[in-house]
């Protein structure tokens, strides 16, 4: 199973995700990279992630990602 | 706010399609994207194809064509239609109203009320409720519904957030009165103070059209377009429908009585297929019972969205048979609006090009 470094690394390798507190800020993930992370989370963990948890908040940082993931029960 | 109707019904929809076809694939060209990430976005948001129209096109000629055929073929009787409805954001002009544009092509009769409407993704459910309002008076027996738009003139190429997905198209919707009493419900809300959301930003009265406001502006995120264009923040709109449009179909059915089980489809505006399918999740409804196929197929339509999904994906039930239907519309105003109703029986059902 990918590991959600992995993922974001999918979607962006050019960046280091584990350097940074603030995804979107620092213009490593812009809008449509959320909606592709959503998608690709969804598929690499079987889930569906509810729709209004698509937020800046709950993507922003690998933490962040952490606990949006652990509330559909996926310890990352 | 709530509605309720009797007596009341849908007698036939066609979509009048412009014949012109643009791939998603000749729109990666435009795009400052590369190619790797536009194909992601494809996939994802389910774009594929879209319908643009060429030359000019304007909603009456999509709207004259439709109401013509329907005409010519005795589907329609002319002197029947008491009232016109015309739903867009694209109209022919400022000054007169599209209505009275096609009513004057088609010499329909002046015994008549045309109306013109500024709506759009929510359009054909509120074109529905005032077509059914006006259905209370004794003077009208039958209303012609046109939901038209096209958009895409007024989107950036070079915008890949919105023209991917943009859409044109007609659909012409006949309603009529019944004396079966079987109860219409419906659901309208409205946010204005969310008005920036979808906005054409110049081009009316507040700031008039220059040659300023028609220069292509980098806008961030690889995005570009004019304060001409259509704008649309992408962010806003998916987090309004997922948190307003789930509660409110929850109320309606509600309202009216209804399990989710008993409703055979939920015919949905489209905006794309990734927020489709996360509605239908958070509703815990079969995705095939959501269907999602529109915008890879012909665009985003605005108000012309949902009755192409009926007239493309339940033509011949809805012909055969009759289905309990819960449609829904979301988008700029910021509105959203719902309603469950059954329909079948329709004299026609169909998509013809222009």
């Amino acid at each position: 199973m990918k590991t959600v470094e992995q993922v974001l690394k999918g979607i962006r390798p050019e960046f280091d995700f584990t350097t940074s507190e603030d995804f979107i800020a620092d213009g490593m993930l812009d809008s449509f990279d959320v909606i592709t992370l959503v998608s690709e989370l969804d598929a690499a963990y079987g889930i569906s992630i509810n729709g209004s948890d698509i937020l800046p908040e709950n993507v922003k940082n690998l933490a962040a990602i952490a606990r949006l993931l652990q509330t559909y029960g996926i310890a990352p | 706010m709530k509605f309720s109707f009797a007596g009341k019904r849908i007698a036939g929809v066609l979509t009048v399609l412009p014949a012109n076809e643009r791939s998603f694939d000749d729109d990666m060209k435009d795009f400052d994207f590369p190619p790797e990430k536009s194909l992601k976005l494809k996939r994802v948001m389910g774009y594929d194809r879209h319908r643009i129209v060429t030359d000019g096109t304007c909603v009456s000629d999509l709207a004259v064509c439709g109401l013509q055929s329907l005409f010519d073929r005795g589907l329609v009787k002319p002197d029947e239609l008491d009232a016109l409805i015309v739903i867009t954001q694209s109209p022919d002009y400022f000054m007169p109203a599209t209505s009275n544009v096609i009513q004057g092509r088609l010499n329909l009769k002046h015994d008549m009320l045309c109306l013109d409407i500024n709506q759009g993704c929510a359009g054909f459910v509120v074109g529905l409720i005032q077509a059914f309002m006006m259905m209370e008076q004794a003077s009208i027996h039958k209303v012609a519904l046109v939901n038209g738009d096209v958009l895409s003139r007024k989107v950036c190429r070079k915008d890949k957030n919105s023209f991917p997905l943009i859409g044109d198209g007609a659909c012409i919707t006949i309603l009529e009165k019944t004396d079966d009493r079987q109860p219409i419900h419906a659901s309208l809300k409205m946010d204005g103070t969310r008005n920036d959301a979808l906005i054409i930003p110049a081009g009316g009265f507040r700031m008039p059209s220059t040659p300023e406001t028609a220069v292509v502006e980098d806008v961030g995120e690889n995005n570009y377009r004019a304060k001409d264009n259509l704008t649309m923040n992408g962010t806003a709109v998916f987090n309004f429908v997922q948190v307003e449009v789930p509660p409110m179909i929850e109320a309606l059915l509600q309202d009216a009585g209804l399990s989710s089980d008993a409703i055979d489809y939920f015919m949905f505006h489209q905006p794309n297929k990734f927020m489709l399918q996360k509605l239908a999740d958070k509703m815990k409804v079969p995705r095939e019972r959501l269907p999602s196929n529109i915008v890879e197929n012909f665009g985003n339509g605005s108000g012309a969205t949902i009755p192409t999904n009926l007239t493309f994906n339940l033509a011949r039930p809805l012909i055969d048979g009759t289905l309990t239907l819960c449609l829904a519309g979301f988008g700029v105003g910021l509105t959203w609006a719902s309603m469950v109703l059954k329909v079948g029986q329709l004299a026609f059902c169909e998509i013809i090009e222009y």
